[in-house]
C-alpha cells in the first residue's frame, strides 16, 4: 500500500469560498494543494475544475466564461461545467480522452463547498453543520482569512481556548478563561470541550453585548462549549449569562448567545483558508451591532494570526522538533487523532476509489 | 494533460483462462498497487515481433482489493501483436507496466448511467458499473458478444447489477438496438461506451440522432478494431521514392517509422490525428479506425491515421508533409 505524507483526508467537505466571492467570473483557488478554478453557471449553482487545460496546461482562469462553458485562453478549447471538452480548434471532431477533473461542489450556509477526494463518496449531508450562517434566528457575518499555517494549527488554536488569557487580553481574555477547569468528551467523530467560568467580572467583548441586551452588565456566567467535526470545522458555543440566573443549570434566557463558526481548509501544507462567522440571537436586526462584532471577531482574529504564523515559522525552523502536550491540549489532540484516523483509512483503502471488497 | 509514463517492473502473479480466448493477468508490483478510479488503465510495454511498443489495459474490478493490479487480454490472432506478446506470458514473468491513468473518467452528477460494452470492451466498463453500484446509482449495463462464451464478466455483472445488466447475445439471436437502448435510457444520462469501431460509430450516431448532448456521450476508442480483418499491403511514397509492404501484424505507422520515414504522432490510438498522411490513390476499401477524422471527412477519403487505420489490403498511394529538397530517405 502506498501511503502519503499528506495532513489532511481527502475525503471531505471543504468551504472553498464564501458565497459573495463566487460569482460570473473565474476564480482561481488551491485547495488541498490543487489549483482549482471555480465560477457560477447561468443558474447560480458553482463549478468547480482543475485548473490546468488539458491541451497545454494554460490555467482555464486565464480564460472566459461562455454561457456555462469555459473557453481557454490560449487555443479556444471548450470545457463543460463536468469538465468535458466539447470542442476543439481546427478539427471536426473532439478528442475523446479531452477532459479536466471536475469537483462535486455544494453551496450551504452561505458557503461553497468542495470535495476533493472520490466523488462517489460526495454526499451533500456531510457537509459540516453551521446552520446559524443562514438560520432567520440568527444573525451574523465573517470573513475569510488567509492564514499562513497549517490548517491544524488553527484547529489547535481553537480546541482550547486558555490563549484567550495571553493573546486577546483586551477584548475576551481574563484570568478566569486560563483559571477555570474544563471537561472533554469524544466519540469516533466529534470532540467537545466544556468550559464553564462562574461568577466572573466579563472581559470587555462580553459586558458591552450584555449591556445592549439588558442594559446593564453585573458578574456573570460564562461558558464557551467548543465542538470539531472532522477535519477542520470547529463551532463554539459562547455566551455570558448574569451570575446565578441559572444559565449552567439551561437556562439562557437573561444572558447573551453566540456561535463563532470556523471551517479552516487546507491550501497548502503550510497555508489555509480561514472561514469564520460570529452569529448571535438577539437583536437580530440591529445592523451596527453585526458590524461591531464582525469588526470586533476580525481584530481578535488578527492576534491570532500573528502567533499561528509565527508558530508555522517556527515549526519549519526547527524541523527536528515535535510539539510538548500539556494538559490544555487534549481537545486538539483528539481531533488530531480523528484527522490522522481519516488520512490513514484512505491510505488503507478504505474508502477509497474502486478497490472496494465486495 | 496526460500522465508522464512511469515505468515500474512487475511480475504476473496469476493467469487464468476465463474463455478460450480471454485470458486474466493478476500482477503483483512492489509495495501493493496504487489506488485508482474507475476507467483508469496501465500502460503495458510489449514485444511485436522485433518492435517494443506500448499497450493499454483497463484495469479490472472484481470485487476484491489485494493489492494487486488484473486486466484482460483478448487473444487476437490477426492483431498487432500485443496480445501474442501477452499470451507468450506465464505466471512469474515480469511486465513492465506504467502507474494506473486515467483517459475515460466516470462522471459524477449524471441522473443515471448507460455502460455499452462489446466483448473486451467490458473491461473498463467493470470499474465504473461497480462503483456506480456500491453508491446506489442507476445503471443501465449493455453487454454485447458474439456468443456466450466471451461474456466472461456476466456473472459478476448480475451480481452487482441484477436486472441492470442486459445481455445482447448476437449467436443467440439477441442482437442490440442502440436507438431503443437510447431511448429507453432517462434524459440527461451519460453514456460510457468500449467496443469496437463499429459499435462505436453506431452509438455516436444514434446519440447524435436522438438529440443527446455530445458532452454526455463518452468513448474508450479501441484502435485495434476495423471494418475488415487485418491484411498486408503496399504503401507507396513517391515524394520519397519508396515503397514498402505493411505486413499484416504491423500499423502502417509503426512501418513507416521502421523505414526511416518521419512523422509525428501522439495518443497512436487514433485520437489526436498527428500521424495523419494524404491519400493520393488507393485501390482497397480503407478501414478508418480512428475517432478523429468525422464520418463526412471519412467518407471524403483524403486523410488517414496511419496509426491505428489502413487500407484493407492493396497499395496505397500516400504524401507526408515533408518538403525537404534532399527527398531521398536516408536507408
Amino acid at each position: 500500500m502506498t501511503t502519503t505524507n499528506r495532513n489532511f483526508p481527502l475525503n471531505a467537505w471543504y468551504a472553498v469560498a464564501y458565497d459573495i466571492e463566487l460569482n460570473r467570473a473565474l476564480m482561481p483557488r488551491t485547495i488541498c494543494n490543487k489549483k482549482l478554478v471555480m465560477y457560477r453557471r447561468l443558474d447560480g449553482t458553482p463549478a468547480a475544475l482543475e485548473d490546468a487545460c488539458w491541451h497545454r496546461m494554460l490555467p482555464l482562469s486565464k480564460g472566459h466564461l461562455d454561457g456555462d462553458q469555459l473557453v481557454c485562453g490560449y487555443h479556444g478549447l471548450v470545457f463543460g461545467p463536468n469538465g468535458r471538452c466539447t470542442s476543439m480548434p481546427s478539427q471536426e471532431t473532439v478528442n475523446p480522452s479531452a477532459c479536466v477533473r471536475s469537483y462535486p461542489v455544494v453551496e450551504r450556509h452561505r458557503l461553497i463547498w468542495l470535495w476533493m477526494g472520490d466523488p462517489a463518496l460526495a454526499d451533500p449531508a456531510k457537509v459540516p453543520d453551521m446552520h446559524w450562517n443562514d438560520d432567520p434566528a440568527w444573525a451574523g457575518d465573517g470573513r475569510r482569512i488567509h492564514a499562513k499555517c497549517d490548517y491544524r494549527l488553527v484547529v489547535d488554536n481553537l480546541m482550547d481556548l486558555t490563549h484567550e488569557t495571553f493573546v486577546h487580553g483586551s477584548s475576551i481574555g481574563n484570568r478566569a478563561v486560563a483559571e477555570a477547569p474544563f471537561k472533554i468528551t469524544h466519540t469516533d467523530h466529534r470532540v467537545v470541550v466544556t468550559r464553564w467560568m462562574r461568577d466572573i467580572e466579563p472581559p470587555p467583548f462580553w459586558s458591552y453585548q450584555l449591556r445592549k441586551k439588558n442594559g446593564e452588565a453585573g458578574r456573570v456566567d460564562r461558558w464557551q462549549i467548543i465542538t470539531f467535526e472532522p477535519p477542520c470545522t470547529v463551532t463554539i458555543d459562547v455566551g455570558v449569562a448574569p451570575a446565578g440566573s441559572g444559565a449552567p443549570e439551561g437556562d439562557r434566557a437573561a444572558g447573551v448567545n453566540g456561535y463563532v463558526l470556523n471551517t479552516m481548509t487546507p491550501e497548502t501544507d503550510t497555508t489555509c483558508h480561514y472561514f469564520w462567522a460570529f452569529c448571535r440571537n438577539y437583536r437580530l436586526q440591529d445592523q451596527g451591532l453585526t458590524q461591531w462584532l464582525r469588526e470586533g471577531v476580525t481584530r481578535v482574529f488578527g492576534e491570532d494570526e500573528v502567533i499561528l504564523e509565527a508558530q508555522q515559522q517556527a515549526m519549519l525552523d526547527h524541523p527536528d522538533k515535535e510539539f510538548y502536550n500539556l494538559n490544555i491540549d487534549a481537545g486538539a489532540m483528539w481531533a488530531r487523532r480523528i484527522i490522522d484516523a481519516m488520512i490513514a483509512a484512505e491510505d488503507a483503502g478504505d474508502p477509497r476509489p474502486v478497490r472496494i471488497a465486495a | 494533460m496526460s500522465a508522464r509514463d512511469l515505468w515500474t517492473v512487475a511480475s504476473i502473479e496469476r493467469v487464468e483462462d476465463l474463455s478460450p480466448t480471454i485470458r486474466l493477468f493478476e500482477i503483483a508490483v512492489p509495495g501493493g498497487a496504487e489506488p485508482w478510479r474507475p476507467g483508469a488503465h496501465l500502460g503495458v510495454r510489449v514485444r511485436c515481433d522485433d518492435r517494443s511498443e506500448r499497450r493499454s489495459y483497463s484495469l479490472l474490478d472484481i470485487g476484491r482489493d489485494d493489492g494487486r493490479y488484473r486486466i484482460a487480454v483478448k487473444r487476437m490472432d490477426d492483431g498487432l501483436g500485443g496480445s501474442r506478446h501477452m499470451w507468450s506470458l506465464a505466471a512469474g514473468a515480469a511486465i513492465e507496466i506504467t502507474q494506473p491513468q486515467d483517459d475515460f473518467e466516470l462522471g459524477h452528477d449524471a441522473p443515471a448511467y448507460v455502460l455499452l460494452a462489446g466483448g473486451i470492451g467490458v473491461t473498463p466498463l467493470l470499474s465504473m458499473a461497480h462503483s456506480l453500484a456500491l453508491r446506489g446509482r442507476a445503471v443501465e449495463f449493455h453487454y454485447a458478444v458474439r456468443n456466450r462464451e466471451e461474456a466472461v464478466f456476466a456473472d459478476l455483472l448480475r451480481e452487482w447489477l441484477g436486472d441492470g445488466l442486459h445481455l445482447h447475445i448476437s449467436s443467440g439471436g439477441s442482437r442490440l438496438d442502440v436507438d431503443r437502448m437510447i431511448a429507453a435510457s432517462t434524459e440527461g444520462a451519460e453514456l460510457y461506451v468500449c467496443g469496437p469501431v463499429g459499435m462505436l460509430d453506431a452509438a455516436r450516431s444514434a446519440w447524435q440522432a436522438a438529440g443527446r448532448r455530445a458532452a454526455r456521450l463518452r468513448f474508450e476508442s479501441f484502435g485495434s478494431s476495423g471494418h475488415y480483418a487485418n491484411r498486408p499491403f503496399t504503401v507507396a511514397l513517391p515524394r520519397y521514392g519508396l515503397e514498402l509492404t505493411v505486413p499484416a501484424h504491423q500499423s502502417m505507422l509503426s512501418a513507416l517509422e521502421t523505414a526511416g520515414v518521419e512523422l509525428l504522432s501522439g495518443c497512436r490510438r487514433g485520437e489526436c490525428g498527428l500521424c495523419a498522411v494524404d491519400i493520393l490513390e488507393c485501390d482497397a476499401s480503407l478501414d478508418h479506425r480512428d475517432v478523429f477524422f468525422s464520418n463526412a471527412e471519412k467518407v471524403e477519403g483524403a486523410r488517414l491515421c496511419t496509426c491505428v487505420s489502413r487500407p484493407a489490403g492493396g497499395r496505397i498511394v500516400i504524401d507526408t508533409d515533408y518538403r525537404g529538397r534532399d527527398a531521398r530517405v536516408p536507408s
